[in-house]
């Protein structure tokens, strides 16, 4: 009787009016158990099937790219002679030859490059730059977001007023433009930088693409996050816990760390996480525009910009990045959602 | 009102004079200039060129003259593609970057604000269900990935589209549905939560039982209040389109905006880089303040700060 109901009826829901079972009674009793929040959030995040499917498609994706390559027999920047531009599975001449005379060749499992370099590690370390930076800018961004909003916030008046309209300038900058600028910019004195002293030798190792990156994100989108923290850290300080931690002598720096960032941690976690996501989607975009990650450090990006060169003849190798670039977007996402969903309800929309 | 439109065009004035200054110091510490490609000209000839640039002056001096210049709307000759003037250049990529893009944001509300309007008024059923999954997905794939897949498909394996140029309508079709998904799917998440909101309120009540039709109700109360957050998102939407267009334009071989911009900045063609970087900012900066002071008109709710 009430399954065909218009979407705009108020007709009543029978079912709404049955008496409650024993369990539905249970869960109404407030005798149980105090639940920290912390468990109260995990636990109605773990009941959300579609985040934990992205949880554990993440950590699959992460075993993928940071301990599968230790124990690949190919490396990344490897150029097998003879063996360019193989298929899918395919061997070529010599390695036919090797197989016959009884040793072990490991195949190819998604062929190889124009310049013989297996496509299948190229995915795993693509895949291991995505994740670094999606992870690494975004915890940049909640360093300092965090704690300019959370100063700003916890001063108010003229302290605010200066801070946020300088967050309010950077927000209304066109990112993108200034990302790549910067991008083109920075890569040269870094790179001096690199070679000049003996202390920043690692930027070589970590790549100077890669600093660049870092560096980039954590200048531009920190504004969305500080502003986030500002108004939590508005509401947060008028409140009673506040007014008594002054009144026991805390310093302004123990109670904004101790006391009002430790309320929004809700918020913090669920803003960092969605950040992920839009880090790696920006660095995909730069490395497909041939200003990301310096050759020959794959990217997710630039093997899919690679691909469309021989899109005609190898339309095989545009599908592994595209697929996997796609894949960690969509799971960030997921976890994202589903994190905001258990951990700060309010945020939605 | 009027105090704060006046407070958001000095903040957009401020903002695109800073752009325009950090565009010029970034430009100016990248090591290399217009001249020194692949052949480095004779010293004289150098010397020669940079004099009739005014680039052997100093820098504090050449932005002074470029400002001045450029407030007034003039912003030179290009340094690389001889006897073209950067206007003509931006106005020409403009015209086809603003087709692609103004197309693909006018299919990007058409659909996107019916598909988030049925979603929500079939919320959890299979159609609801089936939107979700599609605009979830639109939004995790990179505008690069949806153009060579497109182009794979109907270029190379179907051969029903051209792949490159944009010399007939057929053309448009691959390089605007690939910029319009992203913009679609966010769009239609924003309609389904905005209109579930809507659907909720007490006003909604009072419209049915005073005896209004379905098709009023809908029409008339849900659709026109439940759309007010859309307006918001298009000046971030614009922005994506412009941002997106980069990488379409680099694939499908589109002589428009984006492209124009990314090869200066690679060529170091110091003028034309100022001058989209300006052009672009401007643009984004004018399209978020239009669309804020819109959304306060359009929605008295709304206080002014």
């Amino acid at each position: 009787m009430t399954d065909k109901k218009k979407p705009l009826s108020f007709q009543l829901d029978v079912s709404d009016f049955l008496p409650a079972e024993q369990e539905e009674k249970q869960s109404l009793v407030v005798m149980r158990k105090s639940v920290s929040f912390w468990k109260d959030g995990l636990r109605r995040f773990s009941r959300n099937t579609i985040a934990m499917i992205s949880l554990v498609a993440i950590i699959l994706i992460m075993i993928f790219a940071f301990v599968v390559p230790y124990f690949y027999p190919y490396s990344y920047e490897q150029q097998i002679r003879g063996s360019e531009n193989l298929a899918p599975m395919q061997y070529s001449q010599q390695e036919l030859e090797l197989k016959e005379n009884g040793e072990s060749v490991f195949p190819h499992i998604l062929g190889t490059d124009s310049l013989g370099r297996d496509t299948m590690i190229r995915l795993m370390m693509g895949s291991r730059v995505s994740l670094l930076v999606g992870i690494v800018a975004s915890i940049l961004v909640l360093l300092i977001g965090s704690t300019y909003g959370a100063i700003a916030g916890y001063f108010g008046g003229k302290v605010d007023l200066i801070m946020m309209r300088l967050v309010d300038i950077i927000y209304t900058v066109p990112d993108i433009l200034i990302i790549i600028l910067l991008m083109v910019t920075l890569k040269y004195p870094l790179q001096e930088l690199a070679y000049s002293s003996p202390a920043f030798e690692w930027i070589n190792t970590v790549g100077v693409g890669l600093i660049c990156i870092f560096i980039v994100f954590a200048l531009l989108y920190w504004v969305g996050m500080a502003r986030i923290v500002r108004s939590q850290i508005l509401s947060l300080k008028e409140q009673e816990f506040v007014t008594a931690a002054r009144a026991l002598g805390a310093s302004h720096g123990r109670i904004i760390r101790k006391h009002l960032l430790t309320n929004c941690m809700g918020t913090l976690i669920v803003t960092t996480t969605l950040q992920i996501p839009s880090s790696i989607f920006t660095e995909s975009f730069l490395s497909f525009i041939g200003i990301g990650v310096a050759a020959p450090m794959p990217s997710l990006g630039s093997m899919a910009s690679t691909a469309i060169d021989g899109i005609v003849s190898y339309p095989y190798r545009l599908l592994a990045p595209a697929i996997m670039i796609s894949l960690i977007i969509l799971s960030f996402n997921l976890i994202g959602d589903g994190l905001r969903d258990a951990f700060d309800p309010k945020l939605k929309n | 009102m009027g105090k704060y439109v006046i407070k958001r065009v000095l903040l957009a004035a401020v903002t695109l004079w800073l752009v325009a200054t950090i565009t010029f110091a970034l430009m100016n510490l990248v090591p290399g200039g217009p001249f020194l490609s692949e052949k480095t000209p004779s010293e004289a000839t150098l010397k020669a060129l940079n004099e009739k640039y005014g680039l052997d002056q100093p820098l504090i001096v050449q932005y002074k003259n470029y400002m001045q210049k450029a407030i007034q709307g003039d912003f030179g000759p290009s340094l690389k593609q001889r006897g073209r003037m950067v206007k003509q250049i931006i106005t020409t990529g403009f015209k086809v970057s603003a087709r692609v893009g103004g197309l693909s944001i006018l299919i990007a509300a058409l659909i996107g604000v019916p598909l988030g309007s049925v979603a929500a008024l079939n919320r959890g059923k299979w159609i609801d269900n089936v939107i979700i999954v599609f605009t979830t997905s639109g939004i995790a794939v990179p505008s690069f990935v949806v153009s060579t897949v497109l182009m794979l498909v109907f270029s190379i394996m179907l051969g029903w589209l051209p792949t490159y140029g944009l010399s007939s309508p057929l053309h448009y079709i691959m390089p605007v549905a690939a910029l319009a998904l992203y913009p679609t799917s966010y769009i239609a998440r924003l309609m389904r939560s905005s209109m579930l909101e809507v659907l909720g309120q007490d006003y909604m009540r009072t419209a049915k039982a005073k005896g209004l039709s379905q098709f009023a109700i809908l029409f008339k109360h849900a659709l026109r209040n439940a759309i007010l957050p859309i307006i918001t998102y298009l000046g971030p939407l614009i922005a994506y389109t412009l941002t997106g267009s980069f990488v379409v334009e680099k694939i499908f071989t589109i002589p428009g905006l984006g492209s124009d911009f990314i090869s200066s900045i690679i060529n170091r063609d110091y003028t034309l880089i100022m001058g989209t970087t300006i052009f672009l900012a401007f643009l984004l900066i004018t399209m978020n303040l239009v669309v804020d002071i819109a959304y306060k008109i359009v929605d008295p709710r709304i206080k002014l700060k």
